[in-house]
Parts: C-alpha cells; structure tokens; sequence
C-alpha cells in the first residue's frame, strides 16, 4: 500500500487545491495564485460592506483542539467576509473529553451538511487523516498541527514577504528560535523553498534544531551574528515557557542574550531587513520591545494580511473541492 | 465466531518436497510420513503404512514449524483485537505450530492462574501451541519481583518487562539473579522511557518533516548497554527481541564474543521496512520499536547473516481498525504480521543472504533451543510439526486473506512471493492450501 502523501491528497485531478494541509509539495504556480487570490481579497477590508458572495449558503466549521484566539478569529473573519456560515465549536468541553473518537465526532458534523473544517490539532498530521479516512468530501483546512504544519500562516508570511520584497529569488531569510517544536518554520521553509529563495537559514541552539533539518533545504547556524549576516528577511518565533522547564534551555535570558533580537542583533541584517512574527510575541524574550515596535517590524501588516490569505484558501478549497464534487456526478 | 478445531489422527503422507531440518542435517528431496501425530518416517514408508491423505508437495519446502519467540494473541483482556482462537489459526495459516505470548494481557501473566488460562485456550482450539512469557515484576510495575518459579511451573519458557521500566537498577539486577536462580531465560526489548516518546518515529529527516517526536537509536542502545552489564553481572540467560537499529547488533556481537549467554532476534518487517515510509501519516508504518534508517536497516540484515541475530520473530500485534484510524501520534503501534512472517523471512533466501537451512535455523531450530521445546525439527518419532511452503507461489495479500482479526498490515494490497500450503501441528492439519482447489 503506497501512503498518500499530504501533498498529493490536498489537490484534485485538475490540480487545484481541494484541502489544505502542508505548503510541502505544492509547486510555484499554486502557491502564487493564492497571494495573487489573496490580493484581490486585500481591499474587501476596506470596502464600506465587507464581504463578497463566494462562500454564500456553505457551512464553515472551525474545529479547534488547542485554544487560540488569533488564529481561529481571523479564519472565521475571512470565513463570514466570504459570506459563509461559520460555527465554532469549543473541543475542549465537547465529545472528546467524553470518549468519542475524532471519527465519530467528524461524522456527525459531516452529516450536518458541513462543507469546510478549520482543523487545529495537537496531533501532527490529524488534519491529514481527518482529509484522507473520515470526511475526504468535507474541505480540510489545516490550522496548525502539531509540530507538522500551519501553511495558512506560512502564507500570508509570503504575503508579507512578497509586499515587502517583491521576488523571491534574491532573498535570504533567517527564522530563529524554536525551530524543534515550530509547525511555522517547517511551513515557511517548503513555502521559500518552492517560491524559489536563494537561501534559507534556521538559527538556534542545538537542542531546538531538528535532526537532518538540513534535508529540508535550509543551513543551519548556531550564531545571530552569523546566520543574519546579509540577511534579507528576519522570521522570529515564539519561545514556549515550557521549554526551560524541559531542559531545553538554561533561562529566558540567556536566551535573550545569545538568540534573541536585538537592536545590536539586527544590525547583522541587511539595513533594509524586514521583522516578521507569526504572534503572540514574548517581548524581551525572542524580541526586543524597540525592535518589534520599531518601522522595520511588519509584524501588524501580517496580522492585517492574515485575513485576506485565508480568504483566498478558503475560497481555492471550496472551489476545488465542488469541481471535484461535479466531477464525481458526471462520472456517476 | 468459529469453533472448527483441526483434524486429528490421521495418517498423512507428503511426497517428494525438499525436506529441510538442519538440526539432523537433512536437506533432500523425499517423502514425510505422519502418522499417530508422530514423524512416522522419511525416505521410506513405515511397515503397514496407509495413508488418509497424500499430498504432492513437489518443488516445495518440508520443514520443521515455525516457533515464533514473539507474538500477541491479546487474550485474555482485549479480546476486540484477537482470541486465541483466531491468532492460533492465523498462525496456523502462516506455518507457525509454536508461539510465545508476552506478559502484557490484561490481567498481566504474573499469575500461575494466566498463564494456564492461556494454554487451557490454546488447547482447546488446537490450532498452535501458545507458550507464554511471565512477568519479570509483578503486573509488570518494574517494583516486586513476581512469582517466576510458579509461573516456569506452570510453563511460561522465560520471564520478561517488555518496554516497561523498572524502579530502578539495584531492582533489576535483583529480578535477573532472582531467574538466574531457576535458570529462567530473560526476554529483554531493551529501552530508555525518556528517549521513548509516545507517537514518535525514528531521529531522522522523516520525524523533522512530519513533525513527530523523534526516537533515537539511543533509546534503545543506552538500554541494552546496561542490560548486558547487568546480565553480566547476575549470571542470567538473556534474550534480546525486536532490535532496530545497527548499533545494538553491534553491542550483541561484542557481549557474544566475550561469552555472554545472550541471543537476539528482529521482527522481520524490521529487515524490509524503513521511517522514509511513514512519509504521509500512514500509521501502519506505526511500530514500536520504530522503523529506522536504510543503514539501520542493512545493519540488521548483517546481523542476521552473520548469525549475530539468530531468531527471525513476527513480533505479531493484531489491532482493530480503529486502533489505527486516529492522528498518527494517537494510533497504536504494531502490525499483524503472521501471514507475512515466512513469505518477507524467505525473501532473505532468495537475496542470498542466508541459505535455505539457515532460514530453517532462524525461524524454527534456533527460536525452539532458545525456549527449551522439543520442536523446530523433523527428528523421527517426534511430534510432526511441520509446514510445506512454496516458494515460487505468488499472491497477493488482502483482508479477506488474513485469519487473524487483526488486518492492520502495511503490506495490505502487496504481491508476495512464497507461500504455506499445509501446517501440521502435532500430526493435526491446522491449515491446508495444498491439494485443495
């Protein structure tokens, strides 16, 4: 039995996106129609009513495992700027916490006439299963799981990039920090990867690189000064409390001190470098107050681009997925 | 549910197969004759011989049945995942006459009342023997010794803690002189629980990938250090199971060759498959120990061929559907592994990694030594157990195929090359391809 690979599983046999699980295994072409879609989208946020038709009478439903509050506004703002229905349902105090299986659960919903789930799981690849053995009929998108993937997030970083950058291909990007545990990073490096960056760099002490990261496409570097050297755009992540609790780290400060950055930091980069942070950000801790703050942080311009990143996917699956729907009919 | 028992006291004759059994050094083309459950005779036909049935068992291998060192049946306590009843049959149909359950049942086999539970079963429905594994600690808590001469007298062929841990080593190395004592063998799968996360795969650029927790090879060869130094020290027969990676065939060959009693096996999907493989969440690449790297994987082969590794097992761990229908991380891990056990061990055969009579010593004499079983041979006057496999036939596995109750196989829908036709279990025929339509 040859496994279905998450990037064959997302698309339909004309190639569109159908769900959207992982950037990994998606070509250029595919990735650039979803910030040229997103572009389209940008405006809608300005318009006196906000919203178009493309999702009007479907049901979007925001299945989230892990609390955020970010992440799952901002998909279900781009969910209703679409016009669509849009339920969320709090996991945490429904059926799993009874005992039903994640099965169960998504039939019922699947049977609820649902057209979309916004997936976020603590399992990586559950959005995978969920697309390929429960509800393959259902559009998934995935919203983070695990230390798999958030390509959504990773997207609208590209936005950003694109906005700010304009190509791809004579950048080098450095991401610093928690790569190990970081379903950002591993999204933002197939994303790069396939929009054709000339380099991608992860910096970070040991214990938060991955093994064989290398595999990926990126360089490894243990040190700010020379991992930023030259570098055109700077992703920081979020460190987790709970890493120094896991002896991943010695302290909060130390970390500051080595990897955190810095205006001092900064200066390694390029001087026009642009600041991203897939939020919430620990000031002090992965950044400087000053330097998130400061007129070279886009790191607002991603919340706002967010919005209209996820419109574009959403509305891509949606289509993908009723061609797909169609075709089945005609075949029947 | 099926009651159908095999049939016994028939005089069966099996007509010019290759006869294998490298314990009397046999490897000819001949007849078998079965009769009274015994090995009547080979070569010639014993006087006033008259046979039920005759099978053609022409270019096809007679050898001794498989013994298979490791294998749930999951009874008693989780009964949705097999019976003895089904998982004996199974093995039946995978040319297995013995096989050894370890302690995890629920209630655990630290009690002479399990593990008889177990064999009354397994004799009831007659498809297999089933030899159990006791408990090294009582219900496998790593804290109190359990009750190791009780449970060897009423048959368990060794004591084991599987992958659970033990408090500490002051109580471990009391358990080891503990069996030593009785000359209990210790069946050890040797792991550190820190190094060992729940839902991880193999240290490498699949786990960075797929974002799962990543298990090195530390994880088990950290353990198995300590273990030889321990078995060292309290003087115990000890067996490794289900290695995974090429440094811990390396650490048996050095205990070996300074004497240590100690033997290894590998499961042999361990010998095939790699963690490249679980590239797309499939989680019947799910197992524990994991799949590991190419090099791992070409190591344990050395291992094998070099006889470092002696036993091939199937480390068979039937699940329902739904124990593998979860994210990856939330499945659990293992595989039903019976019918693929001879046709995957052959395949070592046909690479020319082992011979024939090797293959034979690996999955029936040298498993039958390690566990003290008159078995895992054709010796006249002995229990016939035996299978007929062929070789050259090609077939392919599906659900429908497999007896067991478990279908989770990541060689589901696979062509594979090698089959058994008939497995006599003490003279009985517990399965039969050969001869039928």
């Amino acid at each position: 039995m040859t496994p279905t690979k998450p990037h064959q599983l997302q698309l339909n046999e004309q190639g569109q996106l159908r769900h959207f699980l992982t950037t990994e295994g998606l070509s250029r072409e595919l990735l650039t129609e979803i910030l040229d879609t997103a572009d389209s989208f940008v405006s809608v946020g300005r318009q006196a009513v906000k919203k178009v038709p493309l999702l009007r009478g479907k049901t979007v439903v925001n299945l989230f495992f892990e609390n955020s509050t970010r992440t799952r506004t901002t998909f279900e703002l781009a969910a209703k700027r679409l016009s669509a229905d849009v339920l969320n349902i709090n996991i945490s105090a429904s059926s799993t916490s009874k005992g039903e299986s994640l099965r169960d659960m998504l039939w019922n919903l699947e049977y609820m006439d649902s057209d979309m789930f916004i997936v976020r799981h603590g399992d990586s690849g559950a959005p995978h299963f969920i697309a390929e053995f429960v509800c393959p009929h259902v559009a998934v998108i995935n919203a983070g799981d695990g230390r798999h993937a958030h390509p959504t997030q990773a997207m609208l970083d590209m936005y950003t990039i694109r906005r700010h950058k304009g190509a791809f291909e004579h950048l080098t990007v450095a991401i610093i920090g928690d790569i190990l545990h970081s379903r950002v990073a591993r999204s933002q490096i197939h994303a790069l990867n396939a929009l054709g960056a000339r380099e991608i760099r992860v910096i970070g002490p040991k214990t938060l690189i991955p093994k064989d990261i290398e595999a990926l496409g990126v360089k490894v570097f243990y040190n700010m000064a020379h991992g930023l050297h030259d570098v055109d755009v700077i992703s920081t992540l979020r460190l987790q409390k709970e890493r120094m609790e896991s002896a991943l780290l010695p302290s909060e400060s130390e970390f500051y001190r080595l990897y955190g950055l810095s205006t001092e930091k900064l200066a390694f980069a390029k001087p026009d470098a642009i600041i991203m942070h897939p939020g919430p950000i620990n000031r002090g801790v992965e950044i400087e107050s000053a330097v998130a703050d400061s007129e070279r942080s886009v790191i607002l311009n991603q919340v706002n681009y967010g919005i209209a990143v996820r419109m574009a996917v959403l509305s891509m699956a949606m289509s993908g997925q009723n061609a797909d729907a169609s075709n089945q009919r005609e075949d029947a | 549910m099926d009651y159908s028992r095999p049939a016994f006291n028939q005089r069966i004759v099996i007509r010019n197969g290759r006869v294998i059994d490298p314990r009397n050094v046999l490897d000819q083309v001949t007849d078998v004759y079965v009769a009274d459950g015994l090995i009547a005779g080979i070569g010639s036909a014993p006087v006033g011989f008259k046979p039920d049935l005759e099978v053609d068992a022409s270019g096809m291998l007679v050898i001794p049945g498989a013994v298979d060192v490791c294998a749930r049946v999951r009874e008693p306590g989780q009964t949705q995942k097999g019976t003895i009843h089904s998982e004996t049959r199974a093995a039946a149909a995978g040319g297995i006459t013995h096989l050894c359950c370890p302690p995890d049942t629920k209630p655990v086999i630290d009690t002479r009342a399990v593990a008889a539970l177990i064999q009354e079963r397994a004799h009831q429905s007659g498809y297999a023997h089933v030899l159990p594994i006791g408990a090294l600690t009582r219900g496998l808590e790593g804290q109190q010794l359990a009750e190791m001469h009780a449970l060897r007298e009423t048959g368990c062929v060794g004591v084991s803690q599987l992958r659970k841990p033990v408090k500490d080593a002051q109580t471990l190395l009391r358990c080891l002189e503990y069996a030593s004592t009785f000359d209990l063998t210790v069946f050890f799968q040797s792991e550190e629980p820190s190094l060992s996360l729940k839902g991880g795969i193999h240290a490498g650029p699949t786990a960075t990938r797929l974002g799962l927790p990543a298990i090195p090879d530390t994880a088990e060869t950290i353990a198995l250090s300590r273990d030889l130094l321990l078995v060292q020290q309290a003087g115990v027969r000890a067996h490794f199971g289900q290695l995974s990676c090429r440094r811990s065939v390396e650490l048996i060959a050095a205990a070996q060759r300074e004497g240590l009693p100690v033997t290894a096996d590998v499961a042999v999907h361990q010998l095939f498959l790699t963690d490249e493989m679980i590239d797309g969440f499939n989680s019947q690449y799910y197992t524990r120990p994991p799949l590991r790297s190419e090099q791992d994987r070409q190591g344990l082969i050395d291992g094998v061929k070099a006889g470092v590794i002696s036993i091939l097992c199937s480390d068979h761990q039937p699940h329902e559907a739904a124990a593998k229908l979860e994210p990856f991380p939330s499945t659990e891990p293992g595989i039903s592994a019976f019918d693929t056990f001879l046709p995957l061990s052959y395949q070592l055969v046909r690479t020319g990694v082992l011979t024939e009579s090797e293959w034979v010593q690996r999955i029936a004499m040298n498993p039958a030594l390690l566990v003290g079983l008159d078995a895992g041979h054709l010796e006249l006057g002995s229990n016939a157990n035996l299978c007929v496999f062929d070789p050259a036939k090609r077939w392919k596995l599906t659900e429908e195929r497999m007896l067991s109750a478990g279908k989770n196989s990541p060689f589901l829908g696979q062509s594979l090359q090698g089959q058994v036709q008939l497995t006599l279990k003490d003279g009985a025929i517990t399965y039969r391809r050969l001869g039928k339509s």
